[in-house]
Order: structure tokens, then C-alpha cells, then sequence
């Protein structure tokens, strides 16, 4: 082998996926019922195909066995010779899964899961059967090893008892050379395989006038003495059979005269053999074992590489001028050197996010799961669901998006089951019978946004109250505003629908998506109006490298606060700080009251007691609340780094990571929601102390 | 290298055979002495990576005492242990000559890496593993939790820290 | 040392096909569909094309007429992919003016045998 095939497994299982993708894609898309789709049918039967096609050249047999069933199916719809039934569509989506699974199993060098494709084999089974008089089980296909085999010990067998004497008469038709067809190639294959002399017919040879330089008029009579079977020799001219009259007999019981005649071509076919085998030396020097280790690997438009690749070549030129306005300096050239230094922040920052740009993915990624999963929860709910996706093409970091993807489900999930109402029900207050899921993705300031809507019943503040006093969530509801009532939704353990249904009931609730979605530095908003349905919106930080931060100082020390979650700030007007029950602050703005929570009582920084002189407060979103944030400057905004701080040490409460600030400190990241929970706890336990 | 440190104070810890201990140059591992105090100790030298001046450190929420806190160490976090309070030995000031020794290592399989604030940095040693004396008889100190041994350089007594439990120091 | 056109709309047995052709001592070009392979072909002179028959936006089939066309392709050698459940393709594809067929699944032995068959 010149080769290692390995080398290729991880393109297959990549491009293997992508082609699930498709399939499943496009099974989603066709619609029963209207004409036939060619192109679509094509696109899944392509994609199939390719799965079969690679994973028999690279020997996964069993991927190639199952993958041969769908082919075979989808052949037969494409030729319509069959039409593409519900039955059919689903067996092909289970399909898709079970594909999906030994994929992940073949990447991971695991035994595949051979169980899980039994039924769905058997249900194409049995259309083929039924259906069709061809069957497939006639064409189990080879893995390529075999083919090695049987290959090389037909080239490389000794003279036995088989050794024959064959003629071969090949009278090819005149246009044959027109299918790149040459002839002579055919006796070059013939000399391999043993000692054989030809002689040439010319009686067909027109004279030279008529003669047409495309065509070939000649005929040849090979006799050939080998020890290959005559099927070997008739798989030589198996591309020109239709193209030839070609006989093929065996003369070995007559053949000592033609034996002497053939010495002339048995040398010529020794030169031949010799340079073969210079040849397969040489691939075997060539040959290098490069093994690529299974790795994530992320697609990179070429585009995106070439915009780096200027960016780089317009730093290199910034930091030349640079260096030679450094070496050569004095005050008159002050002007070029603050030029030089904002074209420096300049390249700096369009490379930044040229190379963060590397790292986004568009949410198609994510969303392209829900028009299957969509379909399949339709079915099982008996809902009847359309789904509209916007925004795909917006792109989010690699990260966020794998940890994203489930809350994204829930969501969806969600809203089928609680939002979406029965068909009945829809007619019954006016709606159509068919409800609408609304997918979009944009972005909003220095964020994206998803927006998960329904049209479905929306959200029932009365019931979610109820339930949340039963479960003793709140003791009571009076002060909330809807908005509050929704976010009850969120905490822990709250269920509204009585049965614990299979689809949404699955032992994660919205408290796990809100704080999956936190974790991330994003958050999730909530509006819904009772019988018209529910938005969800979710903010995401772009990326996770990097931040957009507010610089403040407490005490001595600088902190970053999340720019995302800041609501706004302001000076603090001593008037307006109330203190209510258990001594803690408050502070009056406009209509509400906003706790106070002092960032360096907190974090242990300033010793100061409640004095508001000269301290701002920094309004964020917390949990589910406003609240303000008493620090002692503010400083500038600015893009940060995020560094771990638990590499080195650990993870410290109210404290997400830190960054390196311009002169070379450090700075600690506020982690709000840490922030707010430690503040709670210590008031409680405060309290307690009080009491 | 000669040690350079003020030895007339040192106390002598349960050790009254040192005559019967040699410090050998030639073979066993290698430790850098530093002073915490009045108070001699060493540290696997191939666990050093820098030693470094004192500047300044962000401070950190809530740490302990002994956590003065976290620098830039080309563009890593690292945080800074001033062992004299965590070992509640010496005074603690900072001079300019006080250091801070960086040390790395792997913990749970992770490279980390942790610096100490420490008073001065004396010296080089050469020990052999077995003439470490068990150090039992620290029982009850902070310091205990660290120590692999005692070792008699001299007429100085150094206490022997066991890198992979300072690294592990804040976790 | 010959110099080939490789066409597969699927990266994998593309790269592999290039990597045995190119291991082998060949220069080898490739394009991921028939269209692709045509404007490639177009510019450049080849000794054989090897390619797949089910592609986007232009099959295999389609690209073998298309090359036929071309004065400079009437007797290059052009290999089709085949896969062995399509026999009715095989006899499209030698209708077109294909070369020969190369049977998926092979391997790079099979594949640099085959190819042999058609190289001067």
C-alpha cells in the first residue's frame, strides 16, 4: 500500500456527517404531497451515496452494508419507480440517527452500536422485497481489503497447472479510440500477464483518402500463453466489450509452433515488468506514514484567512515605520508618531476580531437540528407546528454555540409542549389550526440575541402564581409585576403542566436553562401575553475570549464589570438611599428600589463603612433583579482578555476570571449572579447573627 | 556559593545528632535554601522556574491572609503566597530584597503554577534523599503540613518543603 | 509522471484519489463537480481524468459529453466512478465516451492499477 488510508477517516467522518445533515435537511424539506422534487430526491440520494461510496474504500463494512439498503431505496425513488411514502421518510431519518451514532463511535475508535440499525435494515428490507423483484441481498459489498487481495495474488501467482495458451481475436469497432480506448494499451496488459506475440490485421485499412484519422480500421489476433484465467483476460477488454467483436479461445493443446514465433514480444514485455516494479519502488520510498490524530477542527472560509493574512501584512508595515521613526527620533516627528500608534490600534483591532472571526459559526449549526426535531415532536404530540428560522447566518462563537445548543432544545421543546396548543383548541379561540415557531438570531449591540416565539397560549400569570405560592416559591405575590411573576418560571423545581410529559419533563428544567445561559455571561428574557403567545429572548456574549468591560475601581484595586449586564450609572444622590427591613439599602430609582450591594464590603477590598459620598453606583441586571453596584470610580470601557484564574489558583466566589490590563496588572472580572448570591447569603446569615 | 545568612539565631529543632549528617556535593538533588525569619528552608531546585523581586499583586476576594495575591506572569494568572504568614514565622515587611520564589509543577495532572513570597534567597544545597530526618516532631505547626524533612546543613538546620503540597497551598 | 484531473464532490475519496496519484509520482489537479472539472480541464492539458458520476451542479455523465466536445479530450482516457449497483450507469457513462470505470469501493493498489491501464 502506497497509502495510509487513515489519513482520510477524519475528512469522511466530517464530510459523512455534513451528508446526515443533508439528508435529514432535505427529508425535512420535501413535502409529500406536491410533485416530485428531482433535485431534492438527488440531493439525499448524492448524499447516500457518498456515505456508502467512502466507507467502502476505507473498510467501515457495516456503515457500507446499511448505507447500500438506502441507496438502493432512494435509486428506486429517483427513478421513480417508487414512491417516497411517510414510512419511508421516517425510516430514513432514524436512519440518519443511527448513522450519526456509529459516526460518533467510529471517531472515537469505538465497536459500533450494530443493534440500533437492525430494525430500520429490516423495515428496507422488506420494502426492497416486497416491493421490488431486485433484491439486495444479492449485493453485499466488499470491503476494499478483500479487493486487495484477490488483487495481488492474480498478479503475483507462479506458473501452475493453469498455464494456457489463449487466442484472442479483437476486431475493435472504428470508433473506439473516440472513448479513449487505445489498443495498444490493452496488449500492454495482455504482456503482463505472460508471454504473448500479436499479429496485426489491416484488411478493413481504407486507402488514404477516405481514410478518417479518428477511426481505427485494424484488427489484431493475440495468442497469449499465461497462467491467468480466461476471465482475467476477458476483464482487460471489459470497457471495450461493447465496442469490439472479441473472441477468446483456448489453444493450449496446439501451441508449440506459436510458442517459437513469440519470442520478439516476451523480451519487450520483460522491459515492461521491470519498470513496474521500478515504479511500485518508488511509491514505497514516497510513502510516508502521517497519522492525523482525531482533533475538533473548525471550517475556515478562505476569505477569512486572506483578510488575516492583509491584516498581518499591514501590521508589519505599521511596525516598521514604527521601529524606524523609533531609531530615529526627535520632538518634530511627533505627529507621525501618533499617527503610527493609532494606525497600531488600529491594525491591532481589526486583526482581534478578524481572528476571533475565526472562531464564529453561523447558528445554522445549532438551528438545524429543530425542523427535525420539530417534525418528530409534532408528531408525537399531535400538534400541528410550523417552523420559520431567521437570522441563520449569524454567527456566534464555536463555543458558545456547543453550549448553547441544549438550552436552545429545551427552549424549543418548551414551547411545542407548554406554548403550542392542541389543534382544537387553536380553532376554538379563533387561531389557525396550525401554531408557529419562530426562530431568529441578530445581533443587538455588542451581543446576539435568539429569539425563541410561539404563538401558542402564552404565559398565565395566574397559574404561575398559584403554583409558585403552593410550592412555597414566594410567599405572596402582591408588588410583582408580570415580568416578575414570569421569572418564576425559572426557579428551581417549577412546573406548570400536571403530568410530567415526555417531551419538556426530562428532569432539566428552565432553572438549568437560565443558569446554562448565565454561565455563558448571557441571560434570558421573557415576554408573553396570555393567549397570543410567548417570546424568549436570549442575550449571548459574542464570544467568550474576550469581553466588553466597564473598569471601576474599589478601594485601591481595579475591577471589571461585564459591560453586557450593566443597565446604567449613576451618581449617587444621598436622598434617595432608603434602608428597609434587616438594614439593608436601597436605592429609589424613578418607580423602583434598587438594593445596594458594596462591591468592596463584598470582596473584602475597602473597609469603608455605608458611605456614599463620592461613590457611584453601577446599575446591572442581576438575577432576576435590578441591582446597584457601590464602587468608587468609573474608569474606562474596554475590550479585555479573559484569563483563567484557576489554572494557577481557584475559582473565587463573585470573581468569573481575570484580565491583564494595558500596564501589566491584573484585574479581577465580576461575576454578577456570583456576586448577588454571595451578598444574599451574607445578609442572611447577618441577619441570623441579628437575631 | 557560600551561605550568607545570619545563623546565630537559628533554633534547633529536636535534632542533637547532626554530627553524623554530610552534606555531599557530588550526588542527590539539589535545593535552594531561603529564609523565612530567623528560619532555614529548602525547596526541590528543579521545581524553581524563577525566583523574581517583590512588586505588587491584584488583590483577591476574600482570600486568605496569606494570599497577597494574583500577578501577570507573561500573560498567565498566577497567585503570590507569602509562606512567612502562612508558616506565621518572621515579620512580615516588604523590603526591596524580599523575593518571590515561582515554582511549577504538576497537580491532578495539571501544570500549575504558584508564586511565595519569601525573605531572602541563600543558597544551594546538595542533599541526599536518606539523610532526611522525619519530621515528626513538627506536629501541630501550619508549617508540618508541608515539610517532607529536616536536613542539617552545617550548623544550620533547613527545613525541607515538599513541592507538590505547596503547589497544592490554596486548593 | 502523468498529469490528472481528479473529480469527486466528496473530499474524502477526492483526497484520497489525489494523495495515491500524487504519491505515486503524478501530477494531479481535481475539481468538486463536473462544472468545476470542465473549466479546469479548459486551462490545463491532462493524460486522464478520473471521475465520479453522482455530483452537484454537473454529474459525470454529463462531464464526459462535455469533454468529448472539447478537441483537445476526444481520445484522453477518462475513468468514471462507479459504485457496482449501477451497471446501467456504466454503460451511460462508455455511451458518452468514458474510458473505462473504476469500481468503488477500491483501494490506492487498485486505484494506481487501473490507472496504469490507461497511461502511455
Amino acid at each position: 500500500m502506497s497509502i495510509d488510508l487513515e489519513e482520510f477517516h477524519q475528512i469522511f467522518f466530517e464530510e459523512s456527517l455534513e451528508n446526515i445533515d443533508v439528508v435529514e435537511q432535505a427529508l425535512i424539506d420535501i413535502d409529500l404531497e406536491s410533485p416530485f422534487d428531482a433535485e431534492l430526491i438527488n440531493s439525499i440520494f448524492r448524499a447516500a451515496h457518498s456515505i456508502k461510496g467512502g466507507s467502502g474504500t476505507f473498510g467501515f463494512t457495516e456503515v457500507t452494508n446499511f448505507t447500500h439498503l438506502m441507496e438502493a431505496l432512494l435509486d428506486e425513488v429517483r427513478d421513480g419507480h417508487r414512491t417516497l411514502t411517510p414510512e419511508l421518510v421516517d425510516a430514513l431519518l432514524k436512519s440518519c440517527d443511527c448513522l450519526r451514532n456509529w459516526f460518533a463511535s467510529l471517531q472515537a475508535k469505538e465497536a459500533l452500536d450494530t443493534e440500533i440499525s437492525k430494525p430500520i435494515a429490516k423495515i428496507y428490507q422488506t420494502m426492497l422485497n416486497v416491493d421490488s423483484s431486485a433484491g439486495v441481498s444479492d449485493t453485499p459489498v466488499e470491503p476494499a481489503g478483500a479487493r486487495i487481495d484477490a488483487d495481488s495474488a492474480s498478479q503475483d501467482s507462479v506458473i501452475t497447472d493453469n498455464h494456457k495458451t489463449w487466442l484472442i481475436e479483437f476486431i475493435p469497432d472504428n470508433e473506439i479510440l473516440l472513448s479513449g480506448n487505445e489498443p495498444v494499451r490493452l496488449f500492454r496488459q495482455l504482456q503482463q500477464m505472460g508471454e504473448y506475440s500479436v499479429t496485426v490485421n489491416t484488411n478493413k485499412l481504407p486507402n488514404i483518402k477516405s481514410l478518417v484519422v479518428d477511426e481505427c480500421y485494424l484488427a489484431w489476433t493475440i495468442q497469449l500463453q499465461t497462467d491467468h484465467q480466461k476471465q482475467e483476460i476477458e476483464e482487460i477488454f471489459e470497457w471495450v466489450a461493447d465496442e469490439c467483436r472479441l473472441t477468446i479461445t483456448d489453444i493450449s493443446n496446439c501451441s508449440d509452433q506459436q510458442l517459437e514465433e513469440s519470442v520478439e514480444p516476451v523480451q519487450e514485455s520483460n522491459n515492461e515488468s521491470v519498470k513496474i516494479i521500478q515504479a511500485d519502488k518508488l511509491t514505497e520510498i514516497k510513502h510516508t506514514t502521517k497519522r492525523a490524530l482525531p482533533s475538533s477542527s473548525i471550517r475556515v472560509g478562505i476569505d477569512k484567512i486572506d483578510n488575516l493574512i492583509n491584516l498581518v501584512g499591514e501590521l508589519v508595515i505599521t511596525q516598521s515605520m514604527l521601529s524606524e521613526l523609533g531609531s530615529n527620533f526627535d520632538m518634530s516627528k511627533i505627529d507621525k508618531l501618533s499617527n503610527g500608534l493609532e494606525q497600531l490600534l488600529q491594525n491591532t483591532k481589526e486583526l482581534q476580531e478578524n481572528v476571533m472571526g475565526i472562531r464564529m459559526l453561523p447558528i445554522s449549526f445549532s438551528f438545524n437540528r429543530f425542523p427535525r426535531m420539530t417534525r418528530d415532536l409534532s408528531e408525537q404530540t399531535g400538534k400541528k407546528i410550523d417552523l420559520i428560522i431567521n437570522g441563520e447566518s449569524t454567527e456566534l462563537d464555536k463555543t458558545v454555540m456547543e453550549k448553547i445548543s441544549d438550552p436552545l432544545v429545551h427552549l424549543v421543546r418548551n414551547a411545542i409542549d407548554h406554548g403550542i396548543e392542541f389543534p382544537k383548541e387553536r380553532l376554538a379561540v379563533g387561531k389557525s389550526e396550525n401554531g408557529t415557531i419562530k426562530l431568529d438570531a441578530y445581533h443587538k449591540g455588542g451581543s446576539i440575541v435568539v429569539e425563541i416565539a410561539d404563538d401558542g397560549r402564552g404565559i398565565n400569570c395566574d397559574a404561575i402564581s398559584q403554583k409558585a405560592l403552593e410550592k412555597q416559591l414566594i410567599s405572596s405575590t402582591e408588588g410583582m409585576t408580570d415580568s416578575q411573576i414570569f421569572e418564576l418560571i425559572f426557579e428551581p423545581g417549577f412546573s406548570t403542566v400536571e403530568t410530567v410529559s415526555d417531551i419538556s419533563g426530562r428532569g432539566v428544567g428552565m432553572d438549568v436553562v437560565k443558569k446554562n445561559i448565565k454561565s455563558l455571561g448571557g441571560r434570558i428574557e421573557i415576554e408573553s401575553e396570555e393567549g397570543k403567545g410567548t417570546v424568549f429572548k436570549v442575550h449571548l456574549p459574542l464570544t467568550l475570549a474576550i469581553l466588553d468591560g466597564q473598569l471601576i475601581r474599589v478601594g485601591t484595586e481595579i475591577c471589571i464589570i461585564p459591560l453586557i449586564s450593566i443597565v446604567e450609572s449613576l451618581q449617587i444622590k444621598q436622598e434617595m438611599i432608603k434602608k428597609v427591613s434587616g438594614n439593608m439599602n436601597v436605592y429609589r430609582l424613578r418607580d423602583e428600589n434598587i438594593p445596594i450591594i458594596s462591591v468592596g464590603k463584598e470582596f473584602g477590598l475597602s473597609s469603608s463603612a455605608d458611605n456614599f459620598d463620592d461613590q457611584l453606583l453601577v446599575i446591572v441586571d442581576g438575577d432576576d433583579c435590578k441591582v446597584g453596584l457601590l464602587v468608587d470610580d468609573l474608569l474606562a470601557q474596554q475590550q479585555v482578555v479573559i484569563k483563567s484564574l484557576e489554572a494557577n489558583y481557584k475559582k473565587i466566589e463573585g470573581v468569573s476570571s481575570a484580565t491583564i490590563l494595558g500596564d501589566g496588572s491584573v484585574a479581577m472580572i465580576i461575576d454578577i449572579p456570583g456576586l448577588l448570591s454571595m451578598s444574599a447569603k451574607r445578609s442572611i446569615s447577618s441577619n441570623k447573627h441579628v437575631a | 556559593m557560600n551561605t550568607q545568612i545570619d545563623i546565630s539565631n537559628l533554633e534547633r529543632i529536636g535534632d542533637d545528632d547532626h554530627d553524623s549528617i554530610e552534606i555531599s556535593l557530588s550526588s542527590g538533588e539539589q535545593y535552594l535554601v531561603f529564609t523565612l525569619g530567623d528560619e532555614l528552608y529548602g525547596i526541590n531546585i528543579l521545581s524553581v522556574t524563577e525566583i523574581s523581586g517583590w512588586d505588587s499583586a491584584a488583590l483577591v476576594p476574600n482570600a486568605p491572609n496569606y494570599v497577597k495575591g494574583v500577578i501577570n506572569l507573561r500573560g498567565n494568572i498566577v497567585p503570590i503566597i507569602d509562606l512567612r504568614i502562612r508558616f506565621e514565622v518572621g515579620e512580615v515587611t516588604y523590603p526591596k530584597t524580599t523575593v518571590v520564589v515561582i515554582l511549577s509543577g504538576l497537580v491532578d495532572g495539571r501544570e500549575r503554577t504558584v508564586g511565595f513570597i519569601v525573605d531572602s534567597v541563600s543558597d544551594v544545597l546538595d542533599i541526599e534523599q536518606d539523610s532526611l530526618q522525619c519530621s515528626s516532631s513538627f506536629d501541630g505547626t501550619v508549617a508540618a503540613n508541608y515539610i517532607d524533612g529536616i536536613i542539617n546543613a552545617g550548623d544550620d538546620v533547613v527545613t525541607i518543603l515538599d513541592t507538590n503540597k505547596l503547589l497544592s497551598i490554596n486548593s | 509522471m502523468a498529469q490528472l484531473l481528479v473529480v469527486d464532490d466528496s473530499t474524502s475519496m477526492r483526497n484520497m484519489v489525489a494523495a495515491t496519484l500524487i504519491h505515486a509520482g503524478h501530477g494531479v489537479k481535481d475539481a468538486e463537480n463536473g462544472q468545476v472539472a470542465l473549466d479546469i480541464a479548459k486551462e490545463n492539458g491532462f493524460d486522464a481524468v478520473i471521475t465520479d458520476l453522482n455530483m452537484p451542479v454537473m454529474d459525470g455523465i454529463t462531464l464526459v459529453k462535455e469533454l468529448r466536445e472539447l478537441d483537445t479530450y476526444t481520445y484522453t482516457p477518462i475513468l468514471l466512478l462507479t459504485t457496482e449497483s449501477s451497471a446501467e450507469k456504466k454503460s451511460a457513462g462508455k455511451q458518452a465516451g468514458a474510458t473505462g470505470w473504476l469500481v468503488k469501493p477500491f483501494d490506492p493498489e487498485k486505484l494506481l492499477h487501473t490507472i496504469d491501464r490507461v497511461l502511455d
